[in-house]
């Protein structure tokens, strides 16, 4: 609180990104957890609300006559401009803007505030919703070849990995504990994920430190021993997700990647993924190219390539297709590494096992997926998504490209995923929120120790509340093509990859398509399933009635009856055949969403509130919307187009023709 | 001349074919008049039937005795085929190569197609100018139809029938035609009912350097302004190309002789630029290599998208005009044959509802496509593969479908129709055994006796069995005029194609 220099401020104009000209006033509001405008117009009273984690960047730009403005870069994509009329509440916003965008205790985060009127019991079953030791049961573990190792308690051997870790039955501790002294920060090669039908695995570690001669004969046997558990292969893939060069130039620093000589029975690869920094300046110069104001197609072509994010990605993609044939074809085991082996490698193995299990591609089983190889495998999620005050360099969109992987795969598998695109975008929304504590502190340890549990509550649980929302309804469990490992065409296209604007842009709701076919089919959906029960209802009723009119011999009854008969069939046809309100339909369904709406996500909420009080079928605000897209996108109709007032236009079409 | 001649080996054993994403099926290769037939000859596999006439182009190569046909075709498919025996393999090519470039129209095969089902409607007869303008006449009594092209004597581009001012007699519209580029003479493409604006179309004024001048037809042009009201002229060339035309006898309406109208230029690329684009387009597609930035680069270096959103953005400025300004328009470029066309039948499809089904869309293409003169046996001779450029090919009702396709992106619960019939049609404008899209307008037509001699791609098409697999199943009639984003990010690349 004793950073919020002012408040509130008066006459605040929220610039409109699409046209400029257009801006709202309203009064901007400053509270301990968020920037809140709300506008001025009495009919809308429309209120945006920014939370301090989501703020990315705040740039103060060139004062102009109606004011000062200031630029809010957000981390979930969303730009928003105010001008502010006067100097000094303008310096004292901004000031106080930098300060509460950048906590330095963990204490001051939304999540230690956040309380959605839950009971200490339901917050308990909140986080044991998504359980690991169930998952590994899941898998089959533990068997004959892996064993749950408890060489971790208390974080004894390695302060970034989880206490309980899966480890081949014949590694003794003594192998453990010699292996991870010869692994960046002590991350020895552990279990990620179990292939039950052939016993391949995929594990995961840091890099070695081989330097340019060093052995380990505990190293060896480790990855000896974790052949051994997979009696259907006589070698181990060992996959550096690293570029070669990258890979070599560690070597003089005393770490460097696996000699095939000196490891008996491994097969060494090279997949070359870039590190945090280089995908960082990626993602920073996509997002430029989608800021810009009306870009010609070359320009956000040429842009896309440059940035160089899709075939990041799509690197990415490559090694995850890699290890799931290598496991699901092969049947060899893989152990992937990077340097660390909590970015890349968590990347990798994630889409790996996404293709391989579909467990993983049902709402739950991919909560599992990111709290098994995410977060508890020690993902840095505060210095990657910068949730406290700290190097800037840290900061990369690790998490973010893993999301656009199966976003990619999504559009690739329509029916594969039984969650949709909204998922995934909430989850990210989320991961840099910090509304719920799943996505806080480095590793598990420190969640222990700030007991995050006890003070705050699960994302997960919160999504499994609101499932409905998140359905896709095309997915079809029993589809052969969706049952088992997902195959990719064997020969890679790149238009397989495509730009994810629903990401991206996804707060230029002109650019989204207008009218959502997901949202639709869970609409029919649901009416179909009113409408049978109705039918079961009234087929029960009917059943009653003939049962009465058995019991009564009167020919009158006997006439009423059909009637009744026709009467049923009437309704019903009219409840079938009338199309249905179709702006009336639309706006439901963000009512329906609401209504995960108890106090808590506030900022998904008024997306929501947006959504329905910008009703994008009813006439005027598509119109407008569609308008404005011309006006301003169009780099050559702005000079002609007919909006502008016509008779200064007429006199300068004039000039053009008399110069002619 | 007998097709027996052409076809020197009618049949060859034990070929084998390739496609990409297909298993190889083996089997014999027939040849016929009109078809390239494969046939594995076991139950349950398919039969691989290519027309000649979808044939673009043909690559032989020889590895000892093995020959390999590569044929690709103007749906952009590629197909191998192995040939045992290096004769065989040089006479299928050689018989291939004539069949697919006859250069009579009357030995395609439309003319020898026979239809395998009953002919419930014929769709010859299913969309009647007449029929069309009784849409309009209950909304306003404006307009007429005018019969005086009944010979093609007036227009040889244009159909029979138009429809055209009320206030116009015939006698101004022959003067009206010697004023425009190709006799096009401006005539009446929709008709908004909300307001009653109007999009007209019509081919460039010659007024030439000196700036001629044609009395009617700026009377034609003011007839249709209700009094006090205001028009936009969209030309779809630049003013500079606009400018340069005057030297070739053509040009565009000058402001002072239209004093109610205001001139707005929308830039559209036409002829061999849309041609290279494509052929680019194609190649970037077919590139198997697997660099994702090379693949961008093509894509941009294609400019395919470019043209899209270029060619969107002068539809929602016409549909722009008309709903929101409530001003007429009228449109035109050089001849009104090609980005014209573009531009209205897009507008109609952002402004009424009824386009967006498909007998809707159907009758529209009927009215703005075939019957308005696009030159389909000139632009769709060749696809992306040929080699041998023409200078009149392009593939503008292509890009037509593209357009349409990204508004059904955008609005996938809007249209009646899906996107395989876009793709349908797309298949059927350049090679097809219906004799819908042959000849270059009207006139042509009528020469060849298309009506008695061809089937009518719409009576194959508006069987209830057929239109299951072309209708949305997301469709709920929507009454309200949509409007597309023309922003890059909204706009993919169609895959489907």
């Amino acid at each position: 609180m004793e950073h919020i220099r002012t408040p509130k401020v008066e006459n605040v104009r929220l610039v409109d990104r699409v046209s400029p000209k257009k801006a709202a006033l309203g009064t901007l509001y400053l509270t301990a957890t968020h920037v809140i405008f709300v506008e001025n117009s009495p009919d809308t009273r429309k209120e945006t609300w920014i939370l301090h984690s989501q703020i990315s960047t705040i740039e103060k730009q060139a004062t102009t006559a109606t004011g000062c403005p200031l630029l809010i870069r957000c981390k979930n994509f969303q730009i928003i401009q105010l001008i502010i009329p006067q100097e000094r509440d303008y310096h004292d916003v901004y000031i106080s803007l930098i300060r509460l965008a950048r906590p330095v205790k963990y204490e001051e985060l939304y999540c230690f505030s956040f309380n959605p009127m839950l009971d200490k019991e339901e917050r308990e079953q909140g986080w044991v919703l998504v359980d690991l030791s169930e998952e590994y049961q899941r898998m089959g573990l533990p068997n004959h070849y892996w064993q749950l190792s408890d060489v971790n308690r208390d974080y004894r051997v390695c302060d970034s990995y989880p206490t309980e870790l899966y480890v081949p039955k014949s590694a003794t501790a003594h192998i453990i504990v010699g292996s991870s002294k010869f692994r960046s920060r002590r991350r020895f090669p552990v279990l990620s994920y179990y292939y039950k039908d052939n016993h391949a695995s995929i594990c995961r570690s840091s890099q070695p430190l081989s330097g340019f001669s060093a052995r380990c004969l505990e190293d060896e046997q480790m990855l000896q021993a974790i052949r051994k558990a997979n009696p259907g292969s006589d070698f181990v893939y060992v996959v550096d997700t690293r570029p070669k060069l990258n890979a070599m130039a560690n070597r003089a620093a005393g770490k460097g990647y696996e000699n095939e000589d000196n490891y008996s029975n491994i097969k060494f690869q090279f997949i070359g993924i870039e590190n945090i920094h280089v995908m960082r300046n990626s993602l920073q110069k996509m997002l430029e190219v989608c800021e810009l104001k009306s870009p010609s197609m070359s320009d956000f072509l040429w842009g896309l390539e440059n940035s160089g994010w899709l075939r990041h990605i799509k690197a990415i993609m490559d090694a995850g297709i890699f290890i799931a044939k290598a496991v699901s074809e092969e049947g060899a085991s893989v152990l992937v590494h990077c340097s660390d082996g909590w970015d890349r490698t968590a990347q990798v193995c994630s889409v790996a096992s996404l293709l391989l299990d579909p467990h993983y591609r049902t709402l739950k089983g991919f909560m599992v997926l990111i709290e098994k190889d995410w977060i508890s495998f020690g993902h840095k999620f505060n210095h990657r998504y910068g949730n406290l005050d700290g190097d800037p360099k840290e900061i990369s969109p690790v998490i973010d490209q893993f999301i656009e992987c199966v976003w990619q795969l999504m559009e690739q598998f329509p029916c594969a995923f039984e969650f949709n695109e909204r998922f995934l975008i909430h989850i990210q929304h989320h991961i840099y929120s910090c509304q719920f504590g799943n996505f806080l502190c480095n590793s598990q340890k420190e969640r222990r120790e700030l007991k995050i549990q006890e003070r705050t509550y699960s994302l997960w649980a919160h999504l499994w509340k609101n499932r409905a929302d998140y359905l896709n309804p095309l997915f079809r469990a029993d589809h052969s093509q969706t049952q088992g490992t997902l195959h990719l065409p064997t020969a890679p296209c790149n238009f397989m990859y495509k730009f994810w604007s629903g990401m991206y842009n996804r707060f230029e709701k002109g650019m989204q398509p207008r009218q959502s076919v997901t949202d639709y089919l869970m609409a029919v959906k649901e009416e179909t399933q009113q409408l049978e029960e109705e039918l079961e209802a009234l087929e029960e009723r009917l059943e009653k009635i003939q049962k009465v009119q058995l019991n009564c011999t009167k020919v009158k009854s006997k006439q009423s009856e059909p009637s009744k008969h026709s009467g049923f069939s009437i309704s019903d046809n009219s409840i079938a055949n009338t199309p249905q309100d179709y702006s009336g339909n639309m706006k439901s369904l963000p009512s329906r969403s609401p209504s995960q709406g108890d106090e808590d996500s506030a900022l998904i909420l008024t997306q929501d509130n947006l959504k329905s009080s910008d009703p994008d079928l009813s006439a005027n605000s598509d119109q407008e919307s569609g308008v404005e897209d011309l006006s301003c996108r169009s780099p050559s109709g702005g000079e002609h187009a007919p909006s502008e007032d016509s008779g200064k236009d007429r006199d300068s079409d004039e000039a053009v023709f008399l110069t002619a | 001349m007998e097709f027996a001649e052409l076809i020197k080996t009618p049949r060859v054993d034990n070929v084998v074919l390739h496609r990409p994403f297909y298993p190889a099926v083996e089997g014999t290769l027939c040849l016929t008049g009109h078809h390239l037939i494969l046939s594995s000859r076991q139950d349950n596999t398919e039969e691989l039937w290519l027309l000649h006439s979808n044939i673009d182009a043909i690559d032989k190569r020889f590895v000892g005795s093995l020959g390999t046909i590569i044929i690709k075709c103007k749906d952009f498919r590629i197909i191998q085929l192995d040939i045992p025996g290096m004769e065989e393999c040089l006479n299928i090519a050689s018989s291939i190569e004539a069949l697919s470039t006859l250069d009579s129209i009357t030995l395609m095969y439309p003319f020898f197609y026979r239809p395998m089902f009953e002919v419930i409607e014929d769709g010859w007869h299913s969309f009647l100018p007449e029929q069309e303008f009784e849409l309009y006449s209950s909304a306003t009594s404006e307009w007429r139809l005018s019969y005086v092209n009944k010979d093609f004597a007036v227009c040889a581009s244009y159909p029979p029938i138009v429809t055209v001012p009320k206030s116009i007699d015939d006698e101004a519209l022959r003067k009206v035609a010697t004023f425009r580029h190709g006799g096009r003479f401006p005539v009446l493409s929709y008709y908004h009912k909300k307001n009653g604006m109007v999009i007209m179309r019509s081919g460039q004024p010659l007024t030439g350097t000196n700036g001629r001048r044609c009395k009617e037809d700026e009377k034609l042009i003011n007839a249709t302004l209700r009094a006090g009201k205001r028009g936009y002229i969209i030309d779809t060339r630049s003013l500079n190309v606009a400018q340069q035309a005057r030297a070739k006898g053509g040009g565009f309406e000058q402001e002072a002789h239209y004093p109610q109208w205001r001139r707005i230029h929308k830039s559209i690329e036409r002829y061999h630029i849309l041609q290279e684009s494509l052929i680019k387009l194609v190649e970037a597609c077919n590139d198997q290599t697997h660099n994702m930035d090379r693949w961008l680069s093509k894509l941009e270096a294609s400019n395919w998208l470019t043209h899209i959103k270029e060619i969107l953005t002068a539809a929602c400025l016409a549909a722009q005009c008309i709903d929101r300004e409530g001003a007429s328009i009228l449109i035109h470029g050089t001849e009104g044959t090609d980005s014209t066309l573009q531009v209205t039948s897009l507008a109609q499809i952002i402004l009424e509802p009824r386009s967006r089904t498909i007998r809707g869309f159907e009758a529209l293409i009927e009215r703005e496509w075939l019957q308005a003169g696009h030159p389909f046996q000139q632009r769709c001779a060749q696809s992306a593969y040929c080699n041998t450029k023409q200078k009149w090919e392009a593939p503008v009702f292509l890009l037509f479908l593209d357009c349409v396709w990204q508004i059904l992106r955008q609005f996938p619960c809007s249209f009646e129709f899906n996107e395989n019939f876009l793709i349908m049609l797309f298949e059927h404008a350049y090679a097809s055994q219906f004799g819908t899209f042959l000849g270059n307008n009207e006139s042509e037509r009528c020469k060849l006796k298309l009506q008695q001699k061809t089937m009518s791609l719409w009576s194959w098409v508006n069987q209830p069995g057929e239109l299951s697999q072309f209708t949305n199943p997301l469709f709920e009639a929507n009454n309200l005029v949509i409007w597309p984003s023309v922003a890059p990010q909204s706009l993919p690349l169609w895959e489907g194609i």
